[in-house]
């Protein structure tokens, strides 16, 4: 029998190609043809070796094209070649945990920007952390072909433990449910920080996450927080945003996908966004009820960084926290355009500056000038100084 | 033949193709004396009264001017990958059945991998030029008679006036050229911007043949190349394709993390204070170059600052800086694209210039070393900021070295690369060849972060504050290679023969190049 994995094709790079025929004597054909032989070729072989060592496997011929594939993409490869030609063999082979990918996050850190990389392109993780975005999400949803998500999930799994996402929040995107919940195993253990729930229409969807998260986290000793950003795409989905938004105290977020919601509505997407603006209204309402960040969906014209900046001020101004991106050059537009601007933050020191003051003196009410200044007021421009702090 | 090791320390050959070399002996050092190499003395007596210096074909030209086994012939690469007459030429010299050419290109391209047949059967003896792709490929496994010399552009200047290199033939490929020789390159169907590359070979060969596919009544205005040095004219059907000669559009890299490098080179140049009126540049056409000129201009609308001028390879991002008075000057050494070629046509503040103003070491004084900075590329540099632009990590000679060592001496030399390509990291532990000495390379720019030669207190002091991710080289070489799964093996090299020297710019050879075991 005979199973393939990867991708072939002189034009790919930093990945490889594996073509595995069983055998049943003959020991470990390997057959290697590398852009990179000379230097790393030996190390490639070692790899394969060992991994046929650890999968006790005695005789099977191995052919592989590699593109310069960095060793975390070379044993997913394998691994799933492995295992589509062995569906009985369990075990996982997991490359080190690199010891800069330990970082724990928090319910309440910044979402402005959040980086989706499709599961199945390795080259597009290692760099992704240099340019900084709040969050990275490797997806194993919609960027991932039916035929290719076991490719996705020993890729995104080797990618958690061995890509330094340079203090990223670790988000991975699963599959719609039921078959998201199958994407748990491959990710739980392995320092994920928040599961993105695509397309989720009640609180149960939520619940049945978190359910199997516990299973998971519990066969694995982990006591580290894992939350969840529930992605909301649809009409039902709006309706039932707050008990989403409120299913469990691990849901730091909730976030909204126009391209499912507004066919769902049977309307077209337009710039304007008339279409969208009471789901997206009504999303804010939601996550703010149940004191969560809200996020808007992502912004699709690479191109256009104008109009990504005018998208942004428009989300914050609804109430939004954040913003999906699809390229890395949108992350400083939407981190730019989400910064309090200097009116905001003059402003915002003199109320604190005033409620400092009235503290001192005991007064139980703020004033700035002839003004009062509610409590709400203060807890805001509080927030836009902290938010300076962070940044 | 005995190996020397050199002031860099590395072994370079005392004899190479029956010509004595001198090791390198450190950064302006070399100093010959005596009297520059003189071209014959002519006389006009002997050349037709009525200017018209057309013959019949290159076969004709070329025996008029003598050809004989064993010469120099020089050509040159405004062509690029779509120079066809080189090919045309070695074609004839072939069917003449003349041997053992020494092949003095300025520079070759994959097109010219037509020439290998020739290598092999000895018309061609050895290359003295830029070995590209496959060229160098043949030349790595040493399929090649005789070693092969690489030199910078102004390298090449120097060795043709101290006589290092005494050209035989010169054959210029001119887009447009008049019955006499005047000859120009920024007009006709082939025009390819400027000739700046042949002309020491117009001004110090034996016999200069130009060929055109463009033949104007006399005189072609302006002239690039003089047709008082010119002995032979010869008409030919076409130069080669016009769309691999100039882009018809250079493109900005799309790539993140090559617009996250050109992003961090435009915040350190000003950081580091080189971005104020009167300024001065070069940073060539590579995809991070033009980003980083796109970063660049916007700074200086920013801060409403004008550079005095920029030196080319030019394209349509310098042309819009020219036209919309970003800099008062463009000095261009070679033109990219069909609105670099337009423009200098057009426009007498967009200026043909050739190695003898910027580069060449026997110039009373050079344009490279006024420039405030340059941004240039590298396949390697090592922990002591040496630069190899020749070699690739496996061995493989695959690139020319161009204007890279010349441009060395500006004020602040930054090098702009990827920390690794696919696994290949970029910065390594000792360069493969040494093309650059570490002391003239100040600051290595990645997406990784930005290191800064230890010697520039200077600017590491001006960037302190600024935000840019200043790390020490070690500190790159490092984290790449945690990523990249360990250092690359070396290369398996037969140090025992010697397929390559590479000259440093006073004609000193600075490393050897050695063939590939496969």
């Amino acid at each position: 029998m005979k199973v393939t994995a990867g991708r072939q094709g002189k034009t790919n790079r930093s990945d490889c190609y594996f073509e595995l025929t069983s055998a049943r004597s003959g020991g470990i054909k390997l057959k290697v043809q590398s852009k990179v032989e000379s230097m790393y070729g030996e190390s490639v072989r070692n790899l394969i070796l060992e991994m046929c060592e650890f999968f006790e496997i005695k005789n099977l011929k191995i052919y592989l094209e590699d593109y310069g594939a960095l060793p975390f993409t070379l044993a997913a490869r394998f691994e799933l070649a492995v295992k589509r030609l062995y569906s009985e063999i369990q075990k996982e082979y997991l490359p080190p945990f690199n010891p800069n990918s330990k970082y724990k996050t928090s319910k309440e850190r910044f979402r402005r920007s959040r980086l989706y990389l499709p599961g199945n392109q390795p080259k597009l993780f290692i760099n992704a952390g240099l340019h900084k975005p709040d969050g990275i999400i490797l997806d194993l949803e919609d960027s991932v072909s039916p035929q290719e998500k076991d490719a996705a999930q020993l890729l995104v799994r080797n990618a958690l433990r061995a890509v330094d996402f340079y203090g990223a929040e670790r988000m991975v995107r699963i599959n719609q449910l039921p078959k998201g919940l199958e994407d748990l195993k491959y990710v739980v253990p392995h320092n994920v920080h928040v599961i993105l729930i695509p397309k989720c229409e009640t609180a149960d969807d939520v619940v049945a996450v978190r359910d199997e998260v516990n299973k998971i986290k519990k066969a694995n000793k982990i006591r580290s927080k894992i939350y969840f950003m529930p992605i909301i795409e649809s009409a039902k989905g709006v309706i039932n945003a707050y008990e989403i938004a409120s299913a469990a105290d691990e849901v730091c977020a909730v976030a909204i996908g126009l391209e499912d919601y507004t066919a769902d509505i049977g309307a077209q997407r337009t710039n304007e966004g008339k279409e969208s603006f009471y789901a997206r209204s009504a999303l804010v309402n939601a996550a703010k009820a149940a004191g969560v960040q809200a996020i808007d969906t992502v912004f699709s014209d690479v191109n256009d960084m104008e109009a990504l900046r005018q998208s942004v001020l428009e989300a914050k101004a609804l109430g939004f926290d954040g913003k999906g991106c699809i390229h890395p050059r949108q992350i400083k537009v939407v981190h730019e355009a989400f910064a309090p601007t200097e009116e905001e933050i003059e402003k915002a020191k003199k109320i604190v500056a005033a409620f400092e003051e009235a503290k001192a003196k005991g007064l139980g009410v703020v004033s700035l000038g002839s003004k009062m200044i509610d409590p709400p007021v203060v807890k805001r421009a509080l927030k836009t100084l902290e938010y300076l702090k962070q940044m | 033949m005995k190996m020397i090791k050199n002031a860099a320390g590395r072994l370079v050959p005392d004899e190479i193709n029956n010509q004595k070399q001198i090791p390198y002996k450190g950064v302006g050092k070399y100093k010959p004396t005596g009297h520059k190499y003189g071209p014959p003395i002519r006389s006009c007596a002997d050349y037709p009264a009525d200017g018209n210096k057309v013959v019949k074909n290159l076969r004709e030209a070329l025996e008029r001017a003598g050809l004989k086994d064993g010469m120099t012939i020089s050509t040159h690469h405004h062509f690029r990958d779509g120079d066809a007459l080189t090919n045309m030429l070695f074609d004839t010299i072939h069917k003449m059945g003349v041997k053992n050419i020494r092949w003095f290109p300025s520079a070759s391209f994959p097109v010219h991998s037509h020439l290998i047949k020739y290598l092999e059967d000895g018309t061609i003896h050895h290359i003295e030029g830029s070995m590209n792709g496959p060229l160098g490929r043949f030349a790595s496994e040493g399929k090649m008679r005789g070693v092969g010399v690489l030199r910078s552009h102004g390298g090449r200047w120097q060795a043709i006036q101290d006589g290092e290199v005494h050209i035989d033939i010169a054959v210029i490929a001119a887009p447009t050229a008049d019955p006499f020789g005047n000859a120009t390159g920024d007009r006709g169907p082939a025009a390819c911007g400027l000739l700046g590359f042949a002309l020491a070979d117009s001004i110090y060969a034996d016999n200069v043949i130009v060929a055109t596919d463009n033949l104007v009544p006399f005189p072609c205005i302006p002239w690039q190349i003089q047709g008082n040095n010119v002995d032979y004219v010869v008409e030919v059907p076409t130069l080669g394709d016009p769309s691999k000669i100039v882009s018809g559009t250079t493109r900005v890299t799309k790539s993140p993390d090559r617009l996250l490098i050109a992003e961090y080179i435009a915040r350190f140049v000003d950081a580091a204070g080189f971005v104020k009126d009167g300024f001065s540049f070069q940073a060539g056409a590579g995809g991070i170059n033009l980003a980083f000129l796109e970063f660049l201009k916007a700074r200086m609308k920013e801060k409403g600052v004008k550079a005095r001028f920029v030196r080319g390879g030019s394209t349509q991002y310098l042309v819009q800086m020219l036209e919309e008075g970003l800099t008062d000057f463009i000095l261009d050494g070679q033109t990219f694209d069909l609105e670099g070629v337009r423009s200098m046509r057009e426009n007498p503040n967009h200026v043909n210039t050739s190695p003898f103003t910027s580069y060449n070491f026997h110039g009373k004084g050079n344009f490279a070393s006024m420039i405030d900075f340059v941004v240039l590329g590298a396949t390697e540099v090592d922990l002591n900021f040496n630069g190899n632009v020749v070699t690739h990590s496996d061995g493989y000679l695959l690139h020319g070295i161009g204007g890279w060592q010349n441009c060395l001496t500006s004020k602040c030399t930054i090098l702009a690369i990827p920390s690794f390509r696919d696994r290949i990291p970029v910065i390594v532990d000792e360069v493969t060849t040494l093309v650059g000495p570490g002391e003239l390379i100040d600051v290595i720019v990645t997406e990784r972060g930005i290191a800064i030669n230890p010697n520039r207190k200077d600017l590491i002091k001006a960037v302190k504050g600024s935000g840019l991710p200043i790390k020490p080289i070690e500190q790159i070489f490092e984290e790449v290679n945690a990523i990249v799964g360990g250092k690359p093996a070396k290369p398996k090299l037969n140090k025992d023969k010697v397929v390559a020297v590479i000259k440093w710019v006073d004609g000193t050879v600075i490393d050897s190049v050695y063939q590939v075991e496969k």
